[in-house]
């Protein structure tokens, strides 16, 4: 065991600016909550006890970061944590609410509070990876709760963690739903990163790529499918700002041209305690 | 005395109590909302339509599907689409499912630790099992209630302007519609347990303002009506609710004909009391309810006495789509036009609006969206003063301890209502 044998593992959960969904998804684990609660030590979750401490091991965070004096709050979460895990699409990819980023600041500031505009604070919208270290991303708006258990199974026995790294499109075959492409819609399946068992396309509707550009896209494959079927790049751009920051990758992408694209750099896989 | 809760604990969003008294006098009283704007109104211009419901219901964790449907009624108003009656039963059911969800979260893990003297419900895993198990079951039944309709409780994955993008089939309701049945003893417990908490004496009359409808204990469609006996039919909302910025609030304040207002359960369970389903009549009277109620820590009992209807509701509509049958309607196509639509539902927490713009692409050019929470904290922050001067003599932790329990007997969403 990699935590101190001396007593269970402290987790304490956090959030900045969500809708709090991915902490709900985790409330509503029902009984296997119950068991993984029991081998854990909750010393601080704001939205669920009135208990306190600040001395944690965990820290499991929901929420992007939009102001600049929430910060110092993240910072000390940081410091404070071995394990800084980022739970939802807010947190990991700036999630639903990153295309305000398309608008000046104040401008957003004045249509919501008019001319009492410069009482109140806002910035541009970011992942928490932009202001700290995340040790284990898990995606998706909202999370899997099966992901987030396994991600607590992992980081409890000590075991690195390392998320999904297939399209949407491989989770739709293997389940062999029909593809969306084929009924005329726009899908971001073919570019955004597994592990929600493609839901969307089980219910018959399309991918809106909450959980993030894939590490490494097969963007020729992609751009095939868009011409194919009569859909334009800056459809797939205006749907991925739904979600990502990572929107001009996109396009970038798009225009290095009709290659398979050059992969980033991998993230190590984290281990419990690598960082401390 | 000088009380400041920093970041109030049980509640959904940040938010601060904030009081002080001076010779026992009331000095202030106030409930700061800290939490960052999203910006929603703004970002869901010149999207789509088909695209508008899907970053609406995300507003909200705990009622994304009220979002949803309220989305959608708007989108529908201002495209001109008709939806089928079997739309409706089916967005009614799920207004029922995320009722039992919500109210569940509210009176097991947020609402009940401060009447059992308890921080939270984690020391009861251990001292009574049984109890905690009952919450997350009944938690969880509206939570998988949603998901054999829409995929997902949080948040909704089939909902479309029109209808839905695929149906259950009636047989997906059976092992859910069983557990629903079996609930009922959970929900007698649930009754039980309330009826022995140690509940507050305070009384304050507000207005209190919900929806309703001609037909059935209203979540959803219908006009917007006041203990005080105003009607408005729900696109002309505008005609009695309005916003303003105040200081301390990244929300704003919403108002009733210019004065304060109370929406939620006891607001819903005042107005409309008589069309409750039985059992949910009864469990009213064994809670010492009686309406027009004006007590505030008794929201909580309304939301016990609505898990209870809801319950029932639930189980109603199961057999109504059960015995109509269940069929994909296939055709979904809209017009892109524009015009301006309205839509209304009660949340859990009480009247939702969402108004919409579209203009000719069928693109979003203007937002308009009154969140419950927003609704009642004007009417919060004259409760808190007027519950401190009754309580001031107390030990400061009492204090403390009764004014977060009126806040949380609020069940406050507070990054909703601030979107």
């Amino acid at each position: 065991m990699a935590h101190r044998p001396d007593r269970r593992p402290r987790v304490a959960f956090f959030d900045f600016a969500c809708c709090e969904g991915c902490q709900l998804t985790v409330l509503s684990i029902g009984e296997p909550l119950i068991a993984l609660l029991a081998s854990v030590e909750v010393v601080q979750w704001r939205e669920a006890i009135s208990e306190k401490s600040d001395d944690f091991d965990i820290a499991v965070v929901e929420g992007a970061i939009t102001r600049d004096s929430d910060v110092p709050r993240l910072k000390r979460i940081r410091e404070r944590a071995k394990t800084l895990i980022a739970l939802g699409a807010c947190a990991t990819i700036g999630g639903p609410h990153v295309s305000a980023n398309r608008w000046p600041t104040q401008e957003l500031l004045s249509l919501v509070y008019g001319e009492k505009a410069a009482q109140f604070e806002a910035g541009e919208v970011r992942p928490l990876s932009a202001e700290v270290k995340v040790d284990i991303p898990i995606y998706g708006c909202p999370i899997n709760a099966d992901e987030f258990l396994t991600v607590m199974k992992h980081t409890l026995i000590g075991r690195p963690y390392r998320p999904p790294a297939k399209a949407v499109c491989y989770e739709c075959k293997l389940n062999g739903y029909e593809c969306v492409y084929e009924k005329g819609m726009l899908c971001l399946g073919p570019v955004t990163r597994c592990g929600c068992n493609a839901i969307c396309t089980s219910r018959g509707h399309r991918c809106f790529g909450c959980r993030g550009l894939v590490d490494d896209p097969n963007t020729s494959a992609a751009f095939e499918v868009l011409e194919e079927h009569g859909k334009t790049l800056e459809e797939v751009v205006g749907l991925f700002e739904i979600y990502s920051i990572r929107a001009p990758r996109v396009r970038e992408l798009a225009e290095a041209g009709p290659h398979r694209a050059k992969p980033e750099k991998a993230p190590e896989p984290w281990r419990f305690g690598s960082n401390t | 005395m000088e009380i400041r809760v920093e970041h109030l604990t049980r509640v959904e969003g940040h938010g601060n109590v904030v009081a002080s008294t001076v010779d026992g006098r009331v000095r202030q009283a106030v409930f700061e909302v800290v939490e960052a704007n999203r910006f929603f109104e703004a970002i869901l211009r010149g999207r789509d339509h088909e695209e508008v419901s899907h970053i609406a219901s995300r507003i909200c964790g705990i009622c994304a599907l009220s979002h949803a449907c309220a989305s959608l009624q708007a989108t529908e108003a201002a495209l001109g689409l008709e939806v089928s009656e079997q739309t409706v039963l089916l967005r009614r059911l799920i207004m029922d499912a995320e009722t039992i969800s919500s109210h569940a979260l509210h009176v097991y893990f947020l609402a009940a630790p401060d009447y059992l003297g308890l921080q939270s419900v984690l020391p009861l895993i251990q001292e009574d099992p049984e109890t905690v198990k009952r919450a997350f079951r009944v938690k969880k039944a509206g939570y998988d209630l949603a998901e054999v309709i829409v995929g997902r409780h949080t948040h909704p994955v089939s909902m479309i302007p029109g209808g839905f993008t695929s149906v259950p089939r009636v047989r997906d309701f059976e092992p859910i519609r069983a557990r629903l049945v079996a609930l009922r003893d959970d929900l007698a417990l649930t009754v039980e347990m309330y009826q022995h908490l140690d509940v507050p004496a305070f009384e304050r009359p507000t207005e209190y303002v919900s929806l309703r409808h001609p037909d059935h204990y209203c979540f959803y469609g219908g006009d917007i009506v006041s203990s005080a006996g105003e009607q408005v039919p729900a696109a002309r909302y505008l005609e009695a609710i309005d916003e303003v910025v105040v200081e301390h609030s990244t929300a704003k304040h919403a108002r009733w004909y210019g004065g304060i207002y109370r929406v939620g359960a006891l607001a819903r369970v005042n107005n409309n009391w008589r069309q409750l389903h039985a059992p949910a009549q009864e469990a009213m009277r064994a809670l010492g309810l009686v309406p027009p109620c004006h007590n505030p820590f008794q929201n909580n009992a309304a939301q016990v006495v609505e898990l209870v209807h809801c319950l029932e509701d639930a189980l109603m509509l199961i057999d109504t789509l059960a015995s109509r049958g269940i069929e994909l309607e296939e055709d979904h196509h809209v017009e892109p036009r524009a015009g301006r639509g309205v839509g209304l539902v009660e949340a859990p927490r009480g009247l939702l609006i969402h108004d919409y713009t579209y203009d000719e692409r069928g693109k979003c050019e203007h937002a308009n969206c009154i969140i419950p929470t927003a609704q009642n904290y004007a009417n919060l922050d004259e409760e808190m003063a007027e519950y401190l001067a009754q309580i001031a003599s107390e030990p400061e932790d009492a204090v403390r301890r009764g004014l977060e329990m009126l806040v949380r007997a609020y069940d406050p969403c507070i990054s909703c209502s601030t979107h």
